[in-house]
């Protein structure tokens, strides 16, 4: 009888209890962001999509097309081109095809490349209709963002 | 209390808890043959979730492989990196610099924090209650921000390299990181006062779901399961690896055998983590994160290695033969949750049906994991 | 013509007493989606409408524009007149309560027998439903709804019995003028009667919760754990009227709550009593049963049994006699 009360009694305190916590929150500013209407910056590290880094002394990329990248990467997304050019030692990058649809962003080819020629963007808000709009041109991206 | 079958009437039906269902937290199909209410047998179909990681463990070389240790187990995937990094040291013989290893446990014992996190969500969820859920993704966003700063990721993480880590932490990880840990330790009394103890929520899990000692050793069981039913087994005492020996933590095991003992071990593996956490802040020594001259084409000499480390689900062990080239010969996985899951066959034999659901949740079972 | 004036206020009060249990319905659903969102710590709607105020239109226009299938092997009649068997009830319930001293469509002497009388009807309506819904799964569903609300009924009926004999009438509106005068009159600080008044009104409330199958005893409803529950054929509006139906009853629930133990209309220090105060009381209590919804799991089948058998039961049993000892004594 006694261990009859005691469990109602104490079952109805941990209700109660409960009760409280939650009416606790309901007084208490929401958490959540209100995104698309703010927005929080992202983090320095995030991983966007790769492309390459703007060289100030050569007024260009860093890449000097050794393959590592396209090498190195587990999903095979990376095919570069290059010509060779008059004058010049090496070949001169013309496509860096990255399909991002593919793409685990393991980061790999950011850090097997020899000349730190990749980083991650911050790009997050990706969207699009079709599915080649996914396979981008990092040359052209960067050539579009320095030009 | 648990309602087992008097009689069985002979009429039986059978129900299909298909791989489409709000409960069974992934893609996991389960044969249930019903009499009335009870049910008399459940065999899982597995496979809805296959990948064939293990068969592109073959045709990757050694570094392509680490992408896929992060989606196996996404949510401690930490483990799954760090498993696959111990064993290709150990094959090659590399040796990992002080400091890359204290980050390794810190991320991974965060890591772990966030998926008893989703699983408690997840599993109070199943049994209705739909608050504490969002409360511990609250508490989840905190860790991925800080885990995000220093990896890049939130989920899929591909941390871990031979040799080290792939960058160091940033200045803000550690005052983050202990900011955290004084919110968690303030959190946790109100998740228990919330849930553990609330009267609806224990009539639901004590003795539901019987796991014997013997029966967790005859299927391999291991981790939160076998700790609940009295195993006192933990990959890092019992088989240490990396710098857990330094730490001083402790195993909770509860001797009830029932659900109920299950969600307090995972409930006390929070606080022990987060000593461990703490522990291993104060003592991280300065220094390089990564060994020098690790090989970009790394080749570990022939042999056959495994490596187990303790995850968030149980014992997680990763086996590698190499055959001296650059991709290897074979790669196996021995992942906690499918042992778990072959507990579910027979223990259910009996029960009511919300109960078995109670049962599942209280296994904690990753279906891509079990898949691979 | 004295029979004009009658039909023009029984027209006001049908057309009054149907807007506000609609009204309701439909914006109970906006309240327990913004109350459970910041119990969350989150918004709840907000982006139809200020504060997410037109969700609920946004909601029943998407149920009015789905098709209405009726599916094949149906019982046409159950079929169609479940939803009104719900839906009606909770609406008759409102003709004898009083909202305040003059605002009462019908005082009808035995006006809390007509209203559990109504409010038992509603059971009938969901096992039609599913019954005429020829579907394993509803009508496991819905025999376990009939248990549930037979179970709960019983300890409300004797928690009623002892007001009854309490109060000495069966009027509601003898029952809240009764309680006028400040908050230490009302029913639930009844100590003169009985000591166990607060825990009455407890035993009522949870009664009620149970009645209208809300969390945690909405075992009916949530049953999609595995299946649908005792709706699973019902599409689009007919659909909308079972929850509109649940609604209603939660309404019809609260109210009596008020007026039984809260004193109806009366203000808690007795200054300005009206409509106003009873509107109040029943919207905290309307709060209170959607709180306790986002806050607790669900119980078991078994453990819902075994509360109203084995500990409802045995306590408002042990408090009618304590009532009558103390009745007879004092």
């Amino acid at each position: 009888m006694y261990t009859y009360l005691k469990d109602i009694c104490v079952g109805t305190w941990s209700l109660l209890v409960g009760l409280a916590i939650t009416i606790k929150y309901f007084f208490q500013p929401v958490v959540t962001v209100q995104y698309p209407h703010e927005v929080i910056p992202m983090t320095p590290r995030y991983r966007g999509h790769t492309e390459l880094v703007w060289d100030e002394d050569k007024s260009s990329h860093k890449c000097i097309l050794c393959m590592s990248c396209q090498r190195i990467c587990p999903s095979q997304c990376i095919s570069l081109d290059g010509e060779k050019r008059e004058g010049m030692k090496q070949k001169a990058l013309t496509k860096y095809q990255l399909n991002f649809t593919t793409c685990s962003l393991c980061g790999l080819c950011v850090e097997v490349c020899p000349t730190d020629a990749l980083t991650f963007s911050k790009d997050f808000n990706l969207a699009g209709f079709k599915g080649e709009e996914f396979v981008f041109d990092l040359v052209k991206r960067l050539e579009e963002k320095h030009s | 209390m648990s309602a087992f079958a008097q009689t069985q009437t002979g009429e039986t039906f059978v129900l299909n808890l298909g791989p489409q269902h709000p409960a069974t937290h992934g893609v996991l199909r389960v044969k249930l043959v019903m009499d009335g209410e009870y049910i008399v047998e459940a065999d899982p179909v597995l496979g809805y979730a296959h990948r064939m990681h293990e068969k592109m463990g073959e045709n990757r070389s050694w570094h392509q492989f680490l992408p896929n240790t992060g989606r196996m187990d996404y949510l401690h995937a930490l483990a799954y990196n760090q498993a696959y990094v111990s064993l290709v040291e150990r094959a090659a013989g590399i040796e990992v610099p002080e400091r890359a290893e204290y980050i390794r446990v810190i991320t991974s014992e965060l890591n772990r924090i966030s998926s008893h996190l989703v699983w408690f969500g997840a599993f109070v969820l199943d049994l209705g209650g739909f608050s504490p859920l969002l409360y511990a993704f609250d508490d989840r966003e905190v860790i991925l921000d800080l885990l995000e700063s220093v990896t890049g990721s939130r989920l899929t993480y591909c941390y871990f390299r031979f040799g080290g880590v792939y960058n160091d932490i940033d200045k803000n990880f550690v005052p983050g990181t202990r900011a955290f840990i004084a919110r968690m330790r303030e959190r946790m009394p109100m998740y228990h006062a919330l849930v553990s103890k609330n009267i609806i929520l224990m009539k639901r899990l004590q003795d539901v779901g019987p796991v014997s000692a013997d029966m967790c050793r005859k299927y391999g069981a291991t981790g939160p399961v076998a700790r609940g039913s009295g195993i006192d087994f933990d990959v890092r005492k019992h088989e240490p690896y990396s710098v857990y020996p330094e730490f001083d933590f402790d195993i909770p095991v509860y001797y009830e055998c029932d659900s109920m003992a299950r969600y307090m071990v995972r409930m006390d593996e929070i606080e022990q983590s987060l000593r461990i956490i703490e522990q291993a802040l104060n003592k991280l020594p300065e220094g390089p994160v990564m060994a020098p001259k690790v090989p970009k084409n790394i080749k570990p000499p022939k042999g056959d290695y495994y490596h187990a480390v303790e995850a968030a689900r149980g014992s997680l062990g990763m086996r590698a033969v190499s055959d001296g080239s650059a991709t290897p010969y074979r790669l196996k996985l021995r992942t906690p949750s499918f042992s778990n899951l072959m507990l579910f066959g027979e223990a259910c034999r009996g029960m009511l049906l919300p109960d078995a659901l109670a049962f599942m949740g209280s296994l904690d079972l990753v279906i891509p994991e079990i898949d691979r | 013509m004295t029979i004009f004036p009658e039909v023009i206020r029984v027209l006001a009060f049908l057309i009054g007493i149907i807007m506000f249990v609609a009204l309701n319905a439909a914006y109970l659903v906006w309240l327990e989606r913004k109350e459970a969102g910041h119990i969350q710590r989150r918004i709840g709607p907000k982006e139809v409408g200020p504060f997410g105020l037109l969700q609920p239109l946004a909601d029943a226009l998407k149920l009015m524009t789905k098709q209405l299938i009726e599916p094949e092997g149906v019982d046409a009649v159950l079929f169609k007149i479940a939803p009104i068997l719900v839906m009606v009830p909770a609406i008759m319930c409102f003709v004898t309560i009083p909202f305040s001293e003059t605002l009462a469509a019908r005082n009808l002497d035995v006006g809390l027998l007509a209203i559990f009388a109504f409010a038992s009807v509603n059971v009938l309506g969901i096992l039609l439903g599913a019954w005429g819904s020829r579907n394993k799964y509803a009508i496991i569903s819905a025999a376990r709804v009939v248990s549930q609300n037979v179970a709960y009924e019983i300890p409300m009926l004797v928690v009623i019995v002892t007001l009854v004999m309490i109060t000495g009438s069966m009027n509601l509106h003898d029952i809240v003028t009764q309680q006028s005068g400040g908050f230490w009159h009302w029913n639930i600080f009844r100590f003169s009667a009985s000591p166990l008044m607060p825990v009455s009104f407890l035993i009522f409330f949870v009664c009620m919760l149970a009645e209208t199958n809300r969390a945690p005893f909405d075992m009916a409803e949530a049953e999609s754990e595995l299946i649908a529950g005792a709706f699973t054929e019902y599409p689009g509006m007919g659909f909308g009227v079972f929850f509109m139906g649940e609604y209603a009853n939660i309404v019809v629930g609260t109210s009596m709550a008020t007026v039984l133990f809260l004193g109806g209309w009366d203000c808690p220090f007795g200054l300005f009593p009206g409509v106003h105060w009873f509107l109040i009381k029943m919207y905290l209590l309307i709060f209170t049963v959607i709180w306790i919804r986002w806050t607790y799991p669900r119980t078991t089948f078994y453990g819902l049994l075994n509360l109203s058998w084995k500990i409802l039961i045995p306590v408002s049993f042990f408090n009618l006699i304590l009532t009558s000892a103390m009745l007879k004594v004092f």
